[in-house]
């Protein structure tokens, strides 16, 4: 671990729901909390990662957020530990008021959970369970930051992470169906049918913000000749933000939902859209802490979905996408889900040029929105698009070598791209694999 | 409702063209049949921007600008939720409801059939509707709608207390409640859930939330005195009134009733909890360890246990055996008292008990075909489509409903003959 190159002035966070969680709190409270997940909850797995780690900081330069901070070990992975988890278990819980809400901030602000340094650790210790320790102890503690918190409420009072209402859902859907009708006149989103061969998932702001994204993927089923249905109770929302709150109970009662749903209407798949968070949630976190060791319905991620579709010539090209394209590999769905040769296979069958970002795969770098932190929201925008140059770089040596356009197959990585886009004035225009496909695959004259 | 004590059980086929309707439409959606396997109906597109549904190639006289949710009741009416110059209501054998809202969703009925309630938005305020009646009350939210199994109440979670965007303090004060027929609990908690109506209809029981970190359950607005770290939700025992639901407690979990613990085992999961008719027994879907799952009745779990799920359980009339759909690396299986039938299938739907508790069938998909397998015994006929199985009174019938070739089947076969 290098000495950080020069120090920096930060500026003060004011955020509502730390400030208002952090007056509640008391030393009591703070210690009996700490140590009923430590000794309750994480057991024998925080004990081995705690215990083993040497200290050696290689998990430094994995971390994005310490590359672009100028190698300042405050953000480096092992030092987000330093800061948070080590000294509650060195203190046993006494620790202050204070103490809790910047733990809050490390863990939920300044750690993407990417699993990026887990890689780069000789032994494999994840830091990102260990942020979602802190994360957890913070929720226990009431101090988790406003935004994501209310979005965790959202989920705990609708289902989905929007506030979306159980009719808005249902309506959203009518009303793309009959948008893509006026396309392909015998489109059907169809609804409630017991027995498809899959049930599409979706995360809410799809149909709250980006009700295109559900039309596109309507046409691309109708094309392939897809057995498939929606919904229309809540259930529909694969997405998670309790997961990342630490709120694992309503993180539980979220996948119960979505897999019960899936059982309900008899599907044999579960075919979900470009989201990573979500497959995380239901493929490796909310399903095993329900008491399923893997999902009990197959999870299928987009990028999977369109490999088979295009392998199996059920979805033909029309006109390659012309623009040369660079990929950003999701951590969730790449490093977490080992899918990024398919991702390149459906880019390369869809665009005409494919430019590599470097690192790319697995290694690839963070898009420094994942792990809930752009759901932290605006106070905490210029620390996350600030605690990403590494990416601007990244992105700007791809466009260097011809890229123009930048595809990002998860919602998080697109909305926190963006961000990035803008203020480095790197002149990309962002799309999902999906706008591609639906652009470029033949469709009925 | 109809009885099947009153049915056809005599005529060993009935046909009903169902392809043919292709030629009459633009297109056809899927098909449903009443319980008493007489009528076949479908969504059908008349012209553009106009449909109708279809009974036995007859079309309702009433077309609509948009039709979907079409489900027979148990009386064998058939309702659909239809829209006309951007109203929405309930249609009833073609009939439309007098009110009309801004959406309806959610068709429930009563085991009767007498009664079909719909969740309800009308000018973004939301109840339910019970036989064309409104709520009298209305609420700026309201989820987990539910019908009494007489249809004499309905109860829902309601949002009683606006709150802003981001207004964490406000909602974490607690702006949910229950409502039975539209009267709220004057209790308000921070999140309700689903809940269950006591067979006698004077309770309401539901999973709460009354902090981020507290759940319990609370019955007709107040709350049980203890509470756990998670809840599901509860259900009645069907004489006594009490109410027993899952908690979770020291990281695993176990069944309390009225609050107080009633199993000794711990498990990793347990939902899905339910009593015989008689309510002498009490069985569950469990965890017993991770990636384990069974049954477990009176709180001893079978030995048998599977790897994916298992679902759909169902006590048999006299209470002595249960039956459920279990699932192993992408196989489903049928598996009745703990013993796991040898067939497999690629999905396989809620078992069914005959009425003296004898005989056991199932609806079946296996290599893209349908059937129905009775006591793990696969009837011949490979079916497009097939409806769950029905046993006469005398459990010694089975009544197959389904698609073959484009033709609709009303089959009554005996239980030997399989």
């Amino acid at each position: 671990m290098a000495e950080p190159a020069k120090k920096v002035e930060e500026k003060k966070i004011i955020d509502e729901g730390l400030e208002m969680g952090t007056e509640k709190l008391t030393q009591d409270r703070i210690e009996n909390v700490i140590n009923r997940v430590l000794k309750g909850e994480s057991g024998a797995r925080l004990k081995a990662y705690v215990d083993t780690c040497i200290h050696c900081g290689l998990c430094s330069e994995a971390c994005h957020y310490y590359l672009s901070q100028d190698n300042d070990p405050r953000w480096s992975p092992v030092g987000k530990v330093k800061q948070t988890l080590w000294e509650m278990i060195k203190k046993k819980g006494k620790v202050s008021p204070d103490f809790i809400k910047r733990a809050a901030e490390i863990a939920s602000t300044e750690c993407n959970l990417c699993k990026r340094c887990a890689m780069y650790c000789p032994f494999g210790i994840d830091i990102a369970y260990m942020m979602l320790v802190v994360r957890r102890i913070n929720h226990l503690l009431g101090v988790t930051p406003l935004y994501i918190q209310d979005t965790a409420h959202s989920h705990a009072a609708t289902f989905n992470q929007m506030w979306v209402k159980d009719d808005e859902w249902i309506d959203t859907l009518q009303w793309q169906e009959e948008e893509a009708q006026g396309e392909i006149p015998t489109l059907r989103i169809p609804l409630e049918k017991e027995g498809a061969d899959i049930m599409y998932s979706v995360i809410g702001p799809e149909p709250k913000f980006q009700a295109q994204l559900i039309y596109q993927a309507a046409v691309i089923m109708d094309v392939a000749g897809v057995n498939w249905t929606m919904p229309a109770t809540p259930g529909w929302d694969n997405s998670d933000m309790a997961m990342f709150t630490g709120d694992n109970e309503i993180m539980g009662r979220l996948k119960r939902a979505h897999f019960e749903t899936a059982a309900r209407l008899r599907v044999k798949k579960i075919v979900m859209g470009e989201c990573g968070h979500a497959f995380r949630s239901v493929y490796d976190v909310g399903n095993r802490w329900l008491g399923w060791r893997m999902p009990p319905i197959p999870v299928v991620h987009a990028i999977e979905f369109y490999y088979n579709l295009l392998k199996e010539g059920r979805i033909k090209i029309a006109k390659k996408f012309e623009e040369a394209v660079t990929l950003n590999d999701p951590c969730n769905v790449s490093r977490g889900g080992g899918l990024h040769d398919k991702a390149r296979y459906v880019v390369n069958a869809i665009c005409e040029s494919l430019v590599e970002m470097h690192p790319n795969r697995e290694y690839n770098y963070c898009c420094c929105a994942g792990g809930g932190v752009i759901n932290c929201g605006p106070p905490y925008k210029m620390k996350r698009v600030e605690g990403n140059r590494i990416k601007a770089e990244q992105l700007f040596a791809a466009k260097a070598r011809g890229a123009k356009v930048l595809i990002a197959p998860c919602h998080n990585c697109h909305s926190g791209l963006e961000d990035i886009n803008h203020h480095y004035g790197l002149g990309m225009e962002i799309k999902f694999i999906g706008d591609i496909l639906y652009e470029a695959m033949e469709k009925p004259a | 409702m109809l009885s099947a004590e009153n049915w056809d059980w005599e005529t060993p086929e009935k046909l009903i063209a169902f392809a043919d309707w292709n030629e009459n439409f633009a297109w056809i959606e899927e098909p449903h049949v009443s319980c008493d396997g007489e009528k076949i109906a479908a969504i059908v597109n008349i012209a553009e921007g106009e449909f109708s549904v279809c009974i036995n190639g007859e079309t309702w006289e009433n077309a609509f600008e948009k039709i979907w949710y079409p489900r027979f009741a148990p009386d064998g009416r058939l309702t659909a939720l239809v829209s006309e110059m951007g109203e929405w209501t309930v249609a009833v054998d073609g009939i439309a409801w007098e009110n009309k809202f801004g959406y309806v969703w959610n068709t429930l009925f009563s085991e009767d059939g007498n009664h079909i309630a719909v969740a309800v938005q009308q000018d973004m305020a939301y109840c339910m509707a019970v036989n064309d009646t409104p709520w009298q009350q209305s609420y700026s939210n309201m989820t987990n709608p539910l019908l009494s199994s007489d249809g004499k109440r309905t109860a829902a979670t309601v949002q009683v207390e606006d709150f802003g965007e981001g207004d964490i303090q406000k909602f974490q004060e607690g702006v949910f409640t229950a409502a039975l027929d539209g009267k709220p609990w004057n209790t308000k908690f921070v999140n309700v859930w689903k809940m269950a109506i006591s067979p006698d209809g004077e309770k309401l029981a539901a999973e709460v939330r009354v902090s981020l970190y507290d759940y319990t359950i609370a019955v007709n607005g107040r709350p049980w005195d203890k509470t756990f770290g998670c809840v599901w939700e509860p259900i009645f025992h069907p004489k006594s009134g009490s109410v027993v639901a899952p908690v979770r407690t020291e990281g695993a979990w176990t069944l309390a009733e009225d609050g107080n613990l009633i199993w000794d085992r711990r498990f990793v999961q347990l939902w899905h909890q339910m009593y015989s008719p008689d309510g002498n027994k009490l069985a569950a879907i469990v965890a017993s360890k991770f990636g384990k799952w069974t049954i477990a009745v009176d709180g001893k779990p079978w030995s048998v246990t599977f790897k994916d799920l298992i679902t759909d359980a169902a006590f048999s009339p006299d209470g002595r055996r249960i039956a459920a759909v279990a699932k192993d690396d992408q196989k489903w299986k049928v598996v009745v008292d703990g013993a796991v039938w040898e067939n497999t299938f690629d999905m396989a739907w809620k078992p069914v008990f005959s009425p003296d508790s004898k005989n056991v069938a199932a609806k079946v998909e296996k290599n893209g075909k349908y059937t129905i397998v009775v006591n793990d015994r696969l009837w011949g006929h490979e079916c497009e489509t097939i409806w769950d199985p029905i046993f006469n009174s005398e459990g010694d019938k089975v009544l197959l409903r389904s698609i073959e070739d484009g033709k609709y089947y009303r089959r009554v076969i005996t239980v030997n003959d399989l």
